[in-house]
């Protein structure tokens, strides 16, 4: 690193001890120099940002100077971290923020944004819709979720993941959930050794949960015949599609099961560490986990597990984005190949698995892989987290295996008559009545068109709009979209102002041919999984619900 | 274990139907230059890691469920990469109308000629489709940046980087289509780090980063390519020996550059090779 021009502003008493609270006290200089041991903690600036602004409220100059004089981060590049990020902010701010959900579950039950508040994207409460996120920064910050309260879950039989939450388990409290059952699995997992940890789980046929459901078992192998010993595993617990709220339920309601299993992981694909990236907007779930981390020491058999915590950025949830991101830079995702089996976090062989796929080791592990695969259907084995919002009597978290349909979930829930479903949030896709009996599958969606997804359902009744629901889908995408390729820079762009045309009455001549061309250079030539489904829910909504036609 | 005894391994792939071998990590674009197959880039330089960002490359590869960008994605043995489909050109086309619909392109003779190559109608999104813009910055007597032309091709601040200057004096600042190259809280360069080594010039694609002369001679109508000419030299300031092309219009300089292909420079310069010629003015 050569010497860097830095910002000369100096940062106030608050800040410098709110940054040397995150990366430890500076050590002695002759007062030009950084110490080289900090130069390769670069990873630590987007907490050393996020500490200076839960400090003042904002990132400053003399703030975004010293966090880069600490780690040795060209202030430009600084910058560009800190700008990249919806929650940090580069302008004075009140200490006290409200950020306002006006997303699709919210925007059902009528949210409104108040003076001086910040409308936001989902902020994965949408049980209990409207929501709102509040950060008061000062000597002791704090961050809260609003409503509250959290409701009760709404369904009490015939539950695997969520038996110790429907039990009632302390959350925080290590006895309890050990009383639960809590580490046998961890414990049978030592006894039967990594190589047939990974065939329980492969015999499975367990697949990813976050959406993309890959087979955990393969991944798991691929990182451990990697010749590379130095290995992350990684829990992708940025959950901000749309309508999800599930990951944020487990972590606030039974944290140490991701503790646990986020060591089993460890254990079975030989990594030294492990990391669990939750967004920024889960103050709860932050708490509990760090809670559940440290007092499980003893239980971790000299397995690290670091929190770290997003500052607002969809994309993040993109795996290798997320990568970018606890290793301090933008949120960028990076081109696959190489995948993250074999270059992952800070360049290493990484497992990254989502909070419900690493609750659903835990299962394989209870009953056995073969056990576990006879529940669901052939090609979708296990139980399913169903985030249920919009327009049920019933809205929360639902369980069921593989194979139950929409109708019936739906009747659990409490929907009325439906005029559309939005199945795996604004990467998903709209379904109309006449899909009500599809089995909620991997197969069965693929064969439909469609995508479970991150395990959204938001129902619209006969009485809700739709065309607001495509342009807020459409905002999204143009808000998230990191900005790196053209395609879904520029795309989500045109997207979004065609169907303001087409929402006004004054489309262009061939206006939807052009929507379709646009999507299909998201979908072919975007970098990542962003772009590739910014449009999906925009053309099933035109294509299964003939919206604008 | 010497590199020199592990001979580079040849694999063979087929593009466009021709069989083509490459060696092992070379790229699907090496093998279509390789077939004399033209590849339209914009973010991709030679000199430069590819970020494939721009997305104009992407080709077909069969098995694939996206197209891939040929400058980054790597050859392997048996592929079979399509360069000339309907979904190929679809891509290629959409690509050039979404920048030439948001960007002033007026400067960036190779975008110009790709979107008249593919046929793409940047105006199709109407009149009202948003653009980037923003206003010319001239904060220095040696160039000027006018990121309304700019297609965020990453090629400066690479150059600017660990790819060729480590200066890190400009990042990419903000999200989405608002993401622009930034100094740090978008202070002026002589604030910031530069060193006007003038290398984002260089690799600049679009001319949003340009000399002041230019700049000014094109303020003033009178830069004129079709009058100058190159004269190659090798600087006179250093040992090093970096070639210049020096870019001579009615007998006097208005630009210097280095070829990429130099092996001392790989097209870079100092600010005294790229800037320090006006002596050769005074009388």
């Amino acid at each position: 690193m050569p010497d860097l021009k830095l910002l000369d502003t100096p940062p106030s008493n608050a800040e410098r001890a709110a940054i040397d609270a995150v990366l430890g006290t500076p050590p002695e200089t002759n007062g030009h120099r950084t110490a080289r041991s900090d130069r390769a903690s670069r990873h630590l600036l987007l907490p050393a940002l996020r500490a200076a602004q839960r400090r003042v409220g904002w990132v400053s100059e003399g703030a975004l100077g010293y966090a880069s004089r600490r780690l040795s981060v060209p202030p430009a590049e600084a910058y560009g971290v800190a700008t990249f990020y919806a929650l940090l902010s580069l302008e004075e701010q009140p200490a006290d923020v409200t950020h306002a959900c006006t997303d699709l579950s919210c925007a059902l039950k009528g949210a409104t944004v108040g003076v001086g508040e910040h409308p936001s994207p989902c902020l994965g409460l949408c049980e209990r819709a409207p929501a709102k996120y509040r950060t008061v920064a000062g000597e002791t910050p704090f961050e809260e979720q609003l409503p509250a309260d959290s409701p009760p879950l709404p369904q009490r039989e015939g539950l695997r993941l969520l038996r110790r939450i429907a039990d009632g388990v302390d959350p925080t409290s290590l006895d309890a959930y050990v009383a639960a059952g809590g580490f046998e699995a961890l414990a049978q997992a030592r006894e039967l050794g990594p190589d047939a940890v990974i065939e329980q789980v492969t015999e499975s046929k367990l697949l990813g949960r976050g959406g993309a459901a890959f087979p955990t078992g393969v991944k798991w192998r691929a990182v451990r015949e990697q010749a590379e010993e130095t290995r992350y595993v990684v829990c992708n617990a940025d959950e901000s599609e749309p309508g999800t709220f599930k990951d944020r339920v487990l972590m606030e309601s039974d944290p140490f099961a991701l503790v646990e299993a986020l060591t089993i992981a460890g254990f079975a694909t030989g990594a030294q560490k492990g990391y669990a990236y939750i967004r920024a907007e889960y103050p709860l779930a932050h708490e509990r986990v760090q809670n559940a981390i440290d007092a499980s020491a003893a239980q971790l058999d000299g397995f690290k597990i670091e929190l770290r915590i997003g500052a607002g950025a969809y994309v993040c949830g993109e795996e290798t984005a997320l990568f970018q991101s606890i290793e301090g830079k933008r949120g960028e995702p990076r081109n696959k190949p190489p995948f993250p089996v074999e270059v992952g976090l800070f360049g290493k062989p990484t497992a990254v698995n989502n909070v419900e796929t690493l609750f659903n080791v835990l299962e394989v592990l209870r009953i056995g892989g073969a056990e576990y695969a006879q529940t669901g259907t052939e090609g979708s084995a296990g139980t399913r987290l169903f985030c249920l919002s919009g327009c049920v009597e019933r809205p929360g978290l639902y369980e069921l295996p593989f194979g139950a349909t929409l109708r019936e979930l739906l009747e659990l829930a409490g929907a009325g008559a439906v005029k559309a479903v939005l199945l795996g949030g604004a990467a998903g896709a709209f379904v109309g009545p006449d899909l009500l009996d599809l089995k909620l599958t991997h197969e069965d969606t693929r064969a439909a068109g469609v995508t479970l997804g991150s395990g959204v359902v938001i129902v619209y009744d006969d009485e809700a709009e739709l065309v607001p629901a495509l342009l807020r889908i459409a905002e999204f995408f143009r808000d998230e979209s990191c900005g790196q390729c053209v395609p879904c820079r520029v795309g989500t762009v045109r997207q979004e102002e065609a169907l303001k045309r087409l929402a006004a009455g004054r489309p262009h001549d061939g206006e939807l041919h052009t929507l379709g061309e646009v999507a299909q250079v998201m979908r072919d030539a975007s970098i990542c999984g962003l772009g590739q489904t910014a449009a999906n829910a925009v053309e099933s909504a035109i294509a299964n619900l003939k919206v604008f036609s | 274990m010497s590199t020199l005894l592990t001979a580079k391994k040849m694999i063979e792939l087929t593009v466009d139907g021709q069989p083509v071998r490459v060696f092992d990590g070379s790229t699907i674009l090496d093998a279509c230059r390789q077939l004399e197959i033209e590849t339209p880039t914009l973010c991709y330089g030679d000199t430069l890691t590819p970020v494939n960002v721009c997305r104009v490359c992407v080709v077909e590869l069969e098995g694939a469920r996206t197209l891939v960008p040929a400058c980054s994605r790597k050859a392997e043995a048996g592929m079979v990469v399509h360069t000339d489909s309907e979904r190929v050109r679809t891509s290629r086309r959409l690509v050039l109308e979404l920048l030439g619909s948001s960007v002033d392109l007026s400067t960036a003779p190779e975008a110009l000629a790709y979107i008249e190559e593919y046929d793409a109608k940047p105006d199709r999104f109407g009149a009202d489709a948003a653009r980037v813009e923003h206003e010319v910055k001239v904060d220095n007597d040696l160039y000027v940046r006018d990121y309304s032309k700019c297609i965020l091709c990453y090629r400066c601040v690479e150059a600017c980087g660990v790819d060729h200057q480590n200066t890190f004096a400009i990042a990419v600042a903000g999200r989405g289509f608002d993401a622009h190259i930034s100094t740090e809280l978008d202070v002026t360069l002589p604030e910031s780090a530069c060193v006007y080594c003038g290398n984002c010039i260089a690799v600049c694609p679009t001319g949003a980063l340009m000399s002041k002369r230019e700049y000014d001679m094109r303020q003033a109508g009178t830069w004129d390519e079709s009058k100058q000419e190159v004269v190659t030299t090798v600087c006179a300031y250093c040992g090093v020996g970096c070639n210049l092309e020096l870019h001579v219009q009615e007998g006097a300089i208005v630009n210097v550059t280095s070829p990429d292909d130099h092996d001392v420079t790989s097209g870079n310069l100092c600010i005294k090779g790229r800037f320090g010629y006006r002596f050769v003015e005074s009388r």
